[in-house]
């Protein structure tokens, strides 16, 4: 393995934790991470001895707060080498980053006649939000298709896109784990003219994220599924692009003035941070992404490959033609998130024998239905792993599924 | 016995292997959808009624072990009966859920004032330990309801 894992697991209070003394086998990071005990730290930290508001306090204190804040986001900002802070808007969570997208670009953009390009492999964060405005301002939506194996379909590529104006998608299926070929499909709707939404949220945990390479125009993921707090999430966009939107919240730390006739905005990014933003929660993302950073994105993704790689080939040995997993076949063109179906087994009922163990896994429909439709599947079984993850666990969760077999067997 | 197989007794499984009542019922029996929001299971319960009885009835749609076998044994208890038998049954099984639910959290037991035999039925006990799959065993009778429910408002 890549990464010394037993090292890694230290860090986590949590996985030392017992339930009828069986350890925790926690496989459902796609849905939230772990956390890192330097994480919860600096979240106390804020709290025990720096606490105030920011942006607005004259004394050392709030400027102490209002440096671990914009510490935090100039550690975003590096992280996904954006050029500026500017570019870097804290939101509660990925979910409330894209309906800011939607709100703001797409209110002023979208109308009857005008379209958006998403894919199958979206999550119900990167639909629902369009398909409200669409509601309302009559636009079309258009899909990217899947092949069999989890990949876009694009042999009609140029066509959807063909005079829309948005192409937003996944980086990473939270489903499939396919990784989409950002970098190209942005490349080409550029030539276009299209805006181009990445949502990172699986992307940006598990591998080295770079929007300048990438191309893209937003960029949306969470903190909660990088070691992170919940209650923190992070849109990212060109500051021209930014710049020329309408706000989203108003209130307090947005404006620059108010007068009974009016307000002008602030700045970027606080124009976009209407009232007292998640201090505690900004200083929890900062330390995860130093976190992941002093072990390195890049061994992270390779020991991911390994494990998903394990995990494939351990789960077909051992199940046979008895288990369906979703997705591409080689572990290097996804992440580490593995959709199965289990013959005999419905993927509640798995997850509920899995329980027994102490193993976590989800079962559902993963907030893609349309992919589940896609798939022709109600759910699915959903493994996801993360650094702190190693044979131990896969081997856990194969033995428990042994159990699911003699239990559903006719 | 462990809680998993007091979860998962051979009569669940049994009705989940081979489900009683499955399949469609052409118009004009009703059809009525139920979805559970939280898994994706989705249940289609088709009803058709003669003079206030349930003449037939059947199950179609995806669904786990629990809601599955809770189908089937609701197909079986209730086929042949009148509405306002079924309605006694639906009554007395979601009490039987929620009697349950109470004694854990150490309220005053026996409420039930149902003296109608679930039969089978009782095998579902287990599931009230799980509180997530009480949504799996309710599915079909709440689409029962609200099948009773929509036959009502549309005559």
């Amino acid at each position: 393995m890549s990464l010394d894992v037993g090292i890694i697991k230290k860090d986590f209070p949590v996985l030392q934790r017992n339930i009828n003394g069986k350890r925790l086998v926690y496989l459902d990071s796609a849905n939230t991470s772990q956390k890192p005990a330097s994480v919860m730290d600096a979240m106390e930290d804020y709290y025990r001895k720096f606490n105030a508001n920011v942006h607005r306090g004259s004394y050392q204190l709030a400027n102490e707060a209002t440096a671990i804040l914009e510490g935090a986001r100039d550690n975003v900002r590096n992280f996904i080498n954006a050029n500026s802070t500017k570019e870097v808007v804290f939101t509660k969570n990925a979910t409330e980053a894209m309906n800011l997208i939607s709100n703001t670009w797409g209110r002023e953009n979208l109308a009857s006649g005008d379209a958006i390009v998403l894919t199958e492999l979206e999550h119900h964060a990167n639909i629902v939000p369009w398909q409200m405005l669409a509601a309302e301002r009559g636009f079309e939506i258009r899909w990217i298709k899947i092949d069999d194996n989890g990949h876009l379909d694009l042999s009609d590529f140029d066509q959807l896109i063909d005079g829309a104006k948005l192409l937003s998608f996944a980086a990473m299926s939270n489903v499939l784990g396919t990784f989409t070929p950002v970098k190209d499909l942005t490349e080409r709707a550029h030539e276009l003219g299209l805006v181009v939404h990445a949502d990172a949220s699986q992307y940006t945990p598990h591998t080295g994220t770079d929007v300048q390479a990438l191309g893209v125009d937003f960029l949306t993921f969470t903190g909660h599924k990088l070691l992170g707090p919940m209650g923190i999430g992070v849109l990212w966009g060109k500051e021209d692009l930014l710049d020329s939107m309408p706000p989203f919240l108003g209130g307090g730390e947005m404006i620059l003035n108010v007068t009974k006739e009016g307000f002008s905005t602030n700045e970027l990014p606080w124009k976009f941070e209407a009232g007292t933003p998640m201090v505690a929660e900004a200083a929890g993302l900062g330390a995860a992404i130093d976190y992941l950073s002093n072990i390195g994105m890049n061994e992270i993704r390779n020991h991911e490959i390994e494990l998903t790689d394990y995990a494939l080939g351990k789960l077909t040995s051992e199940f046979g033609e008895t288990i369906s997993i979703f997705g591409p076949k080689d572990a290097t063109e996804r992440g580490g998130v593995i959709s199965f179906t289990f013959d005999g087994a419905h993927p509640h009922d798995i997850s509920q024998v899995l329980d027994e163990e102490n193993i976590c896994i989800r079962a559902g429909h993963h907030c893609a239905k349309p992919l589940m439709q896609v798939l022709n599947v109600g759910a699915t079984s959903r493994v996801s792993m993360y650094l702190y993850n190693d044979e131990s666990d896969i081997d856990a969760l194969v033995a428990g599924l042994h159990k699911v077999r003699n239990l559903f067997t006719l | 016995m462990s809680s998993l197989d007091d979860l998962y007794r051979e009569i669940i499984l049994d009705h989940y292997r081979s489900p009683r009542n499955q399949g469609e019922l052409a118009p004009p029996a009703h059809r009525c959808e139920g979805f559970n929001a939280l898994c994706g299971d989705e249940i289609i319960v088709y009803v058709s009624l003669i003079d206030e009885k349930i003449n037939d009835i059947k199950i179609g749609g995806q669904g786990c072990s629990i809601s599955q076998a809770s189908a089937s044994m609701m197909t079986e208890i209730i086929k042949g009966k009148s509405v306002s038998e079924a309605e006694e049954i639906i009554h007395a099984f979601k009490e039987m859920m929620d009697i349950y639910e109470s004694e854990l959290s150490g309220e005053e037991a026996g409420r039930s004032t149902s003296d109608i035999d679930l039969g089978d039925l009782e095998a579902l006990q287990g599931v009230v330990k799980y509180p997530v799959r009480i949504k799996c065993a309710t599915l079909a009778w709440n689409t029962l309801t609200q099948s009773f429910d929509e036959i009502q408002n549309s005559s």
